[in-house]
This record gives structure tokens, sequence and C-alpha cells, in this order.
């Protein structure tokens, strides 16, 4: 059983990439990185000259937990491109073995496009991501997210690219956009080798609420920035699964972003259709020190579920995301509340009562009521069950309405009643 | 040997600094407050009798809105400052939460109640503005947890209120009957300042009813009269040797200790401690706490029946008193007129009593405790006298009052330990706002600002499905 990853004959010892950002933006970091087990890393942007401002990063907090949210308006890398370049060089020498993406993002035009990536070719560098992404600083100027969201000069500038490029190509797609299909199906037909994504997604985090200004704060004012971490996960899935369905996108390998910070998340990117997984968000709240959890987790699931290779779930639930119209409108399921380990806090019971079907009885005691289920009004929605606080207290019981499919086309078709209450 | 002055200032200090730790940061208070699960229809708040919603403050605190907080809890009980400090928890709110069904820690709902209602004191927030005066007046006897209760409601309904309190100090038992190792004197200070600086409450110190002040008089005077004069001293232990010079009474012990300082009150080298209530923790460990080197508690039953808290015991036995199970007091022995020791029977459980507790049998067995003090701390007795003279309905000597504090007097209401012999401070605080309840419905004023009724949940236990909404407001 192996964890060892082959994405375009760029071989890595396991999934798990640091993505383009801050932890990858020099020698002494990445070295960390690889020294701790990282299995590749996607070099932070390399392009344009830019200068950074300070503050640089906010983030959104929940219920005790920090940096539930991320955000940055940082912008690609500032230091000088020839010392990028011969620390990415010493770096493969030292670490033949882990991938090293290099991300790019020349101004708009052919000729800077060819001229960097021919630098970065010359380093020996395993790979290149485009960076059509990034919201903020560089958009103005053109570029990043300006690419992405316009699939004609994304597919104009993968042209450029690839009439340069020896070594693989992985498009990194923005977020901001109501689908991601359109530029991920310009770029594939333009030639881009893989995909990834999903980039940050525009965003303000909070306000202070004594001096009124957005953060983060820069001498009075701030910018919208780039979200990222656990929050977006849910939102990355959604464009990746979109991708791993369209006909054109899912014949390029993809490589997952968005909030993935423990195996479990990473396994669920896979699951939809990623070959490779990025992190950031996570790294920068923890250190590198996660990847031994990353790949330990990863290795026991897989040796439980009897998996040899990661290629052996890598798109496995991509066919289970169906259409609305397609699903059986005859399943039903019923809440059930264990009363041995109901704890009696009345969640359930305000959340049915007030936002939802009114299903769950309360029998006064004091100090400890009792719920149960009006098993004929409860539509199993699921409400109850997710915000129970005990595990498996609350559990959605099969009660189908009939034993054959039956879906929503069918049922028109049928002229069957509609809900009467 | 009973002497004062057994330890230095600085062991003073030590011994009797305030036991609750406050949370060193907001930081502290906030990972508590995000466990609270905020319940619905709260077992906790069911279980406090003045119904503090108690997932709502502690919500608050979460939101950071701590002013909210605190006017959440004062609402309820305006003693919530100093509830978090004397209430039993364990067997009230925190003894309730959901937490302890999965095993688990509960949430420290006192401590998160002192954060929020110390930041109040301490800052002197203005959180109740009292309504303007509608030149009706009532007088309120004793200044403790029942009358100050009762006296906010009403100073907020616009009453001009008078307090006629025996000592020189507000607070009740709460300043003069806990220990101060619980409630420091200058807390009591500043709660009883903070409750009145609502204003319109006019406090007369060193005034007794039936001494200096009558109630005919004040029925004459006053629009309605609350009496919330509490309890008095221990009941008699009715043994041979009791008038033995070092035979002391509980309440009167911590009266002295809390009113001259700790270094004018003598105590002995060997104490026996007789019960093992609330008051009796408190004697014993603030007895060892002067300086006693032995400290024993006598009490008749097993630790199954104790009315203490486990914590309490706890306390007790962290400062070496010793517990003697299943004994009760038989004879005080003394020498020219001293206490030498105390005699006491072996008891054993016998059927259940009137309280479900199993009453104790003497056995032949009995044993001797070498000792020179014996304090007795076996419940208070009512002012039954001052009851017969103003002839109060009353039963023993407890003023017998109807559901909204009635006595059978004209324009007189009732509450507090003078009702029900003695409880905690929290029901007193109840009792104060049911009287101020009853007051305001005798005298037309609708009571926009009395809190939930005693135990009222947000569910009626009849109705059983539908939240009654009613109960939340009056």
């Amino acid at each position: 059983m192996s964890l060892a990853t082959n994405f375009l004959g760029i071989h890595s010892p396991n999934p798990y990439w640091l993505a383009s950002a801050p932890p990858t933006d020099k020698k002494i970091n990445v070295l960390r990185a690889l020294e701790a087990g990282w299995g590749g890393i996607v070099w932070k942007t390399l392009g344009s000259q830019v200068k950074n401002v300070s503050s640089r990063y906010s983030a959104v907090n929940f219920n005790g937990t920090r940096v539930m949210g991320f955000n940055n308006i940082e912008l690609i890398s500032d230091r000088p491109l020839d010392i990028n370049l011969k620390e990415i060089r010493e770096v493969l020498k030292e670490f033949p073995d882990r991938a090293m993406i290099v991300s790019l993002m020349a101004d708009n035009d052919r000729k800077s496009w060819h001229e960097l990536i021919k630098k970065v070719e010359d380093t020996g560098a395993h790979g290149l991501e485009l960076n059509f992404g990034c919201p903020h600083g560089m958009t103005e100027r053109g570029m990043g997210a300006a690419v992405g969201q316009d699939p004609e000069i994304a597919r104009m500038v993968v042209e450029w690219v690839m009439e340069a490029a020896t070594i693989p190509v992985i498009t990194k797609l923005t977020p901001n956009v109501h689908s991601v299909v359109p530029a991920g199906k310009a770029v594939v037909e333009a030639g881009t080798n893989a995909l990834s994504l999903i980039n940050t997604i525009q965003s303000v985090t909070g306000i202070d609420l004594d001096t009124f200004v957005p953060n983060p704060y820069v001498a009075g004012k701030s910018v919208f920035g780039g979200y990222c971490g656990p929050a977006v996960k849910p939102i990355a899935l959604k464009f990746l699964a979109t991708i791993s369905q369209n006909p054109v996108t899912r014949k390029v390998p993809v490589s997952g972003i968005g909030g993935i910070s423990t195996w479990k998340d990473a396994v669920e990117f896979m699951l939809l259709g990623s070959t490779s997984v990025q992190v950031c968000t996570a790294a920068m709240k923890h250190g590198f020190r996660i990847i031994e959890d990353l790949c330990d987790g990863m290795r026991n699931w897989m040796e439980e579920k009897g998996f040899e290779t990661t290629t052996d779930f890598i798109g496995k639930s991509v066919p289970t995301l169906t259409q609305w119209e397609d699903l059986d409108i005859n399943y039903h399921h019923i809440a059930n509340i264990n009363q041995d380990k109901c704890i009696h806090c009345g969640l359930c019971y305000i959340a049915c009562e007030d936002a939802s079907h009114q299903s769950i009885a309360l029998e006064y005691g004091k100090p400890y009521n009792k719920y149960t289920i009006k098993e004929e009004e409860c539509v199993g929605c699921n409400l109850c069950q997710l915000i129970c606080p005990v595990t498996n207290c609350i559990t959605m019981v099969e009660h189908r309405v009939a034993p054959e499919y039956l879906n929503w086309k069918d049922y028109q078709q049928l002229g069957l009643p509609l809900n009467d209450h | 040997m009973i002497t004062n002055n057994r330890l230095t200032g600085d062991q003073y200090a030590v011994n009797f600094a305030d036991i609750h730790p406050p949370f060193e940061t907001h930081d502290a208070a906030l990972v508590e407050a995000d466990r609270c699960l905020f319940c619905y229809d709260a077992p906790c708040m069911k279980m406090c009798p003045t119904s503090i919603n108690i997932p709502k403050f502690i919500k608050q605190i979460s939101t950071e809105n701590i002013k909210g907080s605190a006017t959440t809890i004062f609402s309820s009980n305006i003693f919530g400052a100093g509830c978090g400090k004397v209430c039993p928890v364990e067997k009230l709110c925190e003894g309730a939460c959901v937490y302890n069904l999965m095993d688990e820690e509960a949430i420290p709902i006192a401590k998160l109640q002192r954060y929020a209602t110390e930041r109040a004191i301490h800052d002197k927030w203005p959180l109740f503005k009292r309504k303007p005066s509608t030149g009706k007046k009532v007088a309120i006897i004793g200044a403790g947890p029942a009358g100050l209760s009762c006296a906010h409601v009403l100073s907020r309904e616009g009453i001009d209120v008078t307090i006629y309190e025996k000592e020189s100090k507000g607070g009740g038992l709460m300043t003069y009957g806990i220990a101060a190792y619980k409630v420091t004197p200058e807390f009591c200070n500043d709660e009883v300042e903070y409750i009145l600086s609502i204003g319109g409450i006019r406090v007369k110190y060193n005034r007794e009813l039936g001494k200096n002040v009558s109630l005919e008089k004040l029925q004459s005077k006053y629009d309605a009269v609350y009496l919330g004069m509490g309890v008095g001293l221990t009941r008699t232990l009715a043994i041979k040797g009791e008038e033995l010079e070092g035979v002391v009474d509980a309440i009167d012990f911590i009266y002295q200790l809390r009113d001259k300082g700790f270094s004018s009150v003598p105590v002995g080298d060997k104490v026996a401690v007789i019960g093992l209530g609330m008051t009796a923790i408190d004697a014993a460990t603030q007895a060892k706490r002067l300086g006693a080197s032995e400290v024993s508690i006598v009490y008749r039953r097993t630790h199954a029946e104790m009315p203490c808290t486990q914590h309490e015991l706890d306390i007790a036995l962290l400062d070496g008193c010793k517990i003697n199970w299943l004994s009760a007091p038989k004879e005080i022995l003394g020498k020219r007129g001293k206490v030498t020791g105390l005699v006491c029977s072996v008891m054993e459980l016998g059927k259940p009593d009137a309280s479900e507790r199993r009453s104790p049998v003497e056995t032949n067995e009995t044993f001797t405790i070498e000792v020179d003090m014996v304090i007795k701390a076996t419940g208070q007795i009512p002012f039954v006298d001052l009851v017969m003279q103003n002839g109060l309905e009353n039963d023993k000597g407890k003023v017998r009052i109807s559901d909204n504090g009635r006595t059978n007097l004209a324009k007189v209401f009732a509450g507090g330990d003078c009702v029900n012999g003695g409880k905690e401070v929290v029901d007193a605080v109840q009792a104060g706002k049911d009287g101020a309840r009853g007051i305001l419905e005798f005298l037309g004023i609708p009571a926009s600002n009395v809190e939930p009724t005693y135990n009222a949940s947000t569910v009626s236990p009849q109705k059983g499905n539908l939240p009654d909404i009613k109960l939340l407001r009056l």
C-alpha cells in the first residue's frame, strides 16, 4: 500500500503539495517542509515585479475556534526573480524525489510568458502552474483573476504558454465566477495538461467595530482579499465536482485546493477527482508538522478500505452526484432519538419547532424534558441530527414510501399529489 | 482554652481570602462560555430558584455583550453576584447541566455569573433605571436578600422604599451569616451599595422591629409593609451542660467574626461543631481558620443524608476538620463552669422520617471528645415572640403567607427565611420578588419588571408542548 502519486509523470511520495503561497516563497521554508515530509511544493508565484503592504492577513473566528476562515491581500513573490530561480535549483538538488511545481504570472503578453517559462524550465522544475486566480492587486493590472474570469483571455494565455512549455502545465482556476467550467473548458481546449482549483474567494472578513475599518487594516483603509481555510472547503468541493463531471475538463488530472486541513478533507477532494491536493492555510496555522497525520490518517483509512494506491479511490464519488430531478422521491427516512443517549438539551426540539416541521414532542420534566419524534410529521430533513451535540443520539432510520425508484419527472407524469400540509 | 488573636495579621489575611478565583482573562471566560450548548428550556435555568436565564447570559458573554449578560442575571436576581459565590450550585444549576449526563464537566455557571456581575459592580454600570415616583411608599423590615430584592423591584416601578435594618450594615445573612472566605466584607458592602445605587431606597440602620420600630405605626404610615427579618438564633440542644462557658451559637459565632474582625473573636483550641448544614460548615472551617488546632463535626446521620453539598464538605475536610458520622450530642462535660468535653451517642439509621431521610436512632454506645468549645449549628429558630406579639398567623413562628406574599394583616406582606424557616440566599431573593409582585398588585401598579416567577420554565408543565410566553414576563 502506498501514497505515491504520479501526476502527469511528476512523482511525489504522497499526494500532499504545499500550495503556492507564503510557506513556499523561499528556500528556508521549502526545505523545512520537505524535511517534514511534504510530497511536493508549488513555489510561490513568480512574474511581474510587485511590492507588498503591511498588514496582509485577516481571519474569521467562530465560537471559540480561531481562523475558521483566512484572508490575505498579499501579492505574488516580491523577491527578485534571480534569487527565486537560484533557490529552486538548490532545493531540487537536495530533494530530487519531491514534486517541484513553479507558479507563474507573467505580464499579459506572449513574449513575457515565453521568457519566464524558459527561465523557470532551466532550473529543472517538474511542472508549471499558471496563476489565473489571484483576486487582488494583480487583477487591476490585467493579471490573475482578470485572466481566469474571462475564458477567451485564459484560452489565449494558455495557447502562448503551450507554445513554449516543455514540462507539464497546470492551470489554476479562480472561483470568483458563477461556474469554473467555461474557463476550465477553454484552457483544456487550449492545451493545458492539468487543472488546479480553487484559488481564493474575494471577501471582507470583518470590520473593526471601534475604527469602522474592515480588516486587514492598512493605514485606515482595506481592500477585498482572498478567502481560504476550512470555511471554503464546501465551495471548493462543489467547483471540483463540476470539473470532474464535465466531459471536456474531466479528461485532465486535477490538483484540488481549498480548505484542506485534515486527511479526511484530502480524501474527500480525491473522491471527487483530485489526483493531488494542495494545502496552505492549515500549514500557516499549525506549521509543516501536520503532514505526519495527513499521511498517517490517509494510510490507515486506505488500509481499512482495502485500497492499495490512491488511484483506487480517486473520483469514486463523482457518479453519486446527480441532478435533483433524478433523486428517488420514494426514499424516506425518519429521525429517531436514542433516549439512553439523550442529554435533554432541547436543541433538536427548538430547531424543529422554529425552523422545520414541528415533528418533535416535548414532555415536560423538571429539570429534564423528554423529547420524542412524531414520526408521521418528520420529513427526514436531518436538522435535528445535525444539531444534536451527542454522537449517534439521533439517527435517521430508513422508511421507504414505496419499494420502487420514482423521480420527480415520473412523479409529475403520473400526476401524483403534492404535500397537503 | 478559648482565646482570640491566635494568629498573625498575615495568617488571617491568607485564611480568609476569597475562595473563588475569578477568570484571569476574558479569553479564559470565553473558553467556558463557548462550551455552553445554549440548551432550550434549559435544565440549569429550571433548577435556579430565581429562574436566571442562564443560557442567555452565557451566550451574551460569548458575544462580548457583558452588559447584556449582567442585565440578564440581575433582572432575575439582584444578588446574582453574591449567589454566584454562595449558592450550592452542584444541587442547583450546575448539578442539572446536561454535560453531567455526558460525564463531562458541567459548565462553571457560577464562575461565569461572577464574571459578568462582578464587572458590573466594579465598574458601577447603571443597568436599571427607576421609573418616575408613583408617590406610593413601602416599608421593608430587614435589608437582607429578601428585603433588598423586594426593594429593588419596587424602586424600579417608582415606589419609594424605606428599609428598617437592625444591624449597622445591609446584606443580612450574606454580610453576617456566611463564611468570610466565601463573601468578603468588602464584597458584601459593594454588592449592597450597587443594589441601592438605583435610588429610591432609603435604609434606616440600627432600627429593629419590636424594639424601636412598631409594625402598627408602619402600617399607618406606609401603603404597604414587607417583612423580611429572617430567623433568629440556633435551636437549643436540650442536653446537660448546654449552659457551660464555651458553648456558643454558630450564628452568633459567625456574626462576631463578620462584625468585629477575625482577631477579636475567641475560639477554642479543640472545637466540636454540632450539625452538618451550610452554617455548620462555615462555623467549623472558620474556627479552624481562626487557629483552632482540632475541629470535630458531629452529625447524627450518614454521608447520604447530609444537608450540605459535597463541595462544602470538601472545604471542611481540606481545612482539616474531622467528621463524626452517626453521632449525636448527649451531654456537654465541664469543669469550673467551662467546657471540657462532649459526650456523643453512637447512632444507627432507622425508618425514613417526614423528610424521607432515615431517622437516626440511639444505640447504647457512647464516646467522648475532649473539647474546650462547642458550636451549635442545628438550625435556626424563627422570631416566635415577635411574630406572635404582632398577631401574625404563623406555623411555629414561621409567618404564614398566601401565594402573593400576603399575611393575615392588612397591607402586610412577608417572605424569605421568616416564612420558610431558613433556606438559601437565592430562595430569599425570589421571595423578595414574589413579595414585590404581591405589593404592586395590591397597589394597582402593573409589574412590568418582575422577571420569571418561582421556577418558571419557558415550557408550561400543564400544557406540555406549547411554550407559554406569558410565564416569561410575569
